[in-house]
């Protein structure tokens, strides 16, 4: 059953960068617990719309609501709303001065103004949640790619947001590593965090996703299950494009 | 005539309250310098307008212009605005302010090196853009600026030889008075520089310290790969 209202909602977002209109009057519902893919060709404006849903780039017009208070509106303290909304990165994005446990802590200590030893504990218990814990005391440097990306959700995990946004997540990691990051998002799905990936692993959005979204050149073309998209796709653009992907990206699915 | 031995140890006390001045006057160059550089880098990098023009014009002026000339105008220049600064505080100022233009680009290198994504992640968990840059960007960026930074001291050392025109008694002014006490300038400055040489040796060494006690693990060995 969908709670209402949504957990994260964008209405009509518009967002230009010069001449060039990225994307135009996007809406969009996340339900708490639902895990949603975005899929789309690359350029399209996928990561902008990432970046705009936690106002980490504005918009041009249009309103974001968080458990249905707008988070555009001017008087919002943009900061406290970050802390509430996860991201994952493509290149990972980890501290490089600090530990994997320092990644983690770090937001703890500084913005969330835990005490040492708790923020330690939680950040400890987050890294234990995707695999980590013996890992607490490595630089990123020291790290597989896989276990880099791990790091990252563990880092957003901490601040315990509402919504975790991905923004292909397993892109930048060799074929070995995508496993391990995608197992860690799978459970967290089932553990029914909300979630809203941009991916190209059809494998994780047939299987984890609650919803698909495909996006192209700044337009939602066609959302459905993954039943629906994959099965008995409406539009064409779909169509094609799940033809081209699945070759590009097929050899690596499971079964 | 003495050997330049003998000469060296018998004039050795003087030129040792002259290294003593000539390392304060560094020391307290370097780290006026560090605390200017590092404000006019944030300015220049995250200040609005103002604060970046501002920034600019301090380091495009500094690094313009002779030390001696910037020394001159405290000592001899400022009196005539109705500040009289001491010999020592002109020396400190100058040198203060002249590093800092330079370690200022030093960390302004760095910062941008560190890019623009980190501040991203920074202020994706929630930080403001100030937690960032402390918490997150400087950590990084100062470590990153040490090794071209760790030129600075030397260099500075150097070049606070300049204040012995306005005669603050530091190793070059010792050694000129002992100069012209001896009538013998060739081992006097020959003792200086072999004093200066050795100051250098020590400052670079200390940097060599700094530079792999701050070093990240993992990262090192990555590059050398
Ligand atoms: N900071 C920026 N300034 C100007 N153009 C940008 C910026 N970021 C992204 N774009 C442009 O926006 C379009 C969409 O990019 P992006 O959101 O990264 O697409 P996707 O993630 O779907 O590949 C691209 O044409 C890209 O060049
Ligand atoms: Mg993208």
């Amino acid at each position: 059953m969908r709670e209402f209202p949504p957990i994260l909602q964008a209405k009509n977002l518009t967002k230009t960068y010069g001449e060039n209109v990225i994307f135009k009057n996007i809406s969009l519902d996340v339900y708490k617990g639902e895990t949603i893919v975005i899929i789309g060709p690359s350029g399209t404006g996928k990561s902008t719309l990432l970046r705009c849903l936690n106002l980490l780039t504005p918009v041009d017009s249009g309103q974001i609501f968080l458990e249905g208070e707008e988070i555009t509106a001017p008087s919002v303290n943009q900061d406290q709303v970050r802390q509430k909304i996860g991201m994952v990165f493509q290149n990972f994005l980890l501290f490089n001065h600090l530990t994997a446990l320092g990644n983690v802590m770090v937001g703890l200590t500084k913005v969330k103004k835990m005490p040492h030893n708790q923020a330690k504990e939680k950040a400890l218990q987050e890294l234990e949640r995707v695999g980590l814990a013996d890992r607490a005391h490595h630089y990123p440097a020291q790290l597989s790619g896989g276990q880099q990306q791990r790091v990252a959700i563990a880092r957003a995990l901490a601040m315990d947001p509402l919504v975790m946004l991905f923004d292909e997540p397993t892109s930048a990691l060799d074929p070995e590593l995508i496993g391990e990051v995608l197992g860690v998002m799978e459970q967290l799905a089932h553990e029914h965090m909300t979630m809203l990936v941009v991916t190209h692993e059809m494998g994780f959005a047939r299987e984890v996703a609650d919803r698909i979204i495909f996006m192209e050149k700044g337009r939602i073309v066609e959302e459905g299950t993954p039943e629906d998209l994959f099965e008995r796709p409406q539009q064409a653009r779909t169509r094609e494009f799940l033809g081209r992907i699945s070759e590009l990206y097929g050899k690596r699915e499971k079964g | 005539m003495i050997s330049f031995l003998e000469f060296f140890v018998r004039y050795f006390p003087d030129l040792l309250s002259g290294i003593g001045m000539t390392l304060l006057l560094t020391a307290e160059g370097i780290l006026a310098g560090l605390v200017l550089g590092l404000a006019a880098t944030l300015a220049r990098t995250y200040g609005g307008k103002f604060w970046r023009s501002l920034a600019i014009a301090y380091i495009e002026l500094f690094r313009g212009t002779p030390l001696l000339v910037q020394l001159f105008l405290l000592y001899y220049g400022l009196p005539g605005l109705g500040i009289a600064l001491s010999r020592e505080w002109s020396a400190f100022l100058a040198l203060g302010l002249n590093s800092g233009a330079y370690q200022a680009e030093y960390l302004r290198g760095s910062i941008l090196a560190v890019g623009e994504e980190q501040m991203l992640a920074a202020r994706a968990i929630g930080m403001s853009k100030w937690q960032a840059i402390f918490y997150i960007i400087l950590p990084q960026a100062l470590r990153l600026a040490i090794p071209a930074w760790a030129n600075e001291p030397v260099s500075l050392l150097k070049a606070s030889s300049v204040v012995f025109l306005i005669a603050v008694p530091e190793l070059m002014t010792r050694a000129k008075m002992i100069a012209s006490r001896t009538y013998d300038p060739i081992r006097s400055y020959l003792a200086a520089a072999v004093l200066y040489l050795i100051l250098v040796y020590l400052v670079d060494a200390a940097m060599k310290w700094l530079e792999q006690h701050t070093r990240l693990p993992g990262l090192s060995q990555a590059r050398q790969k």
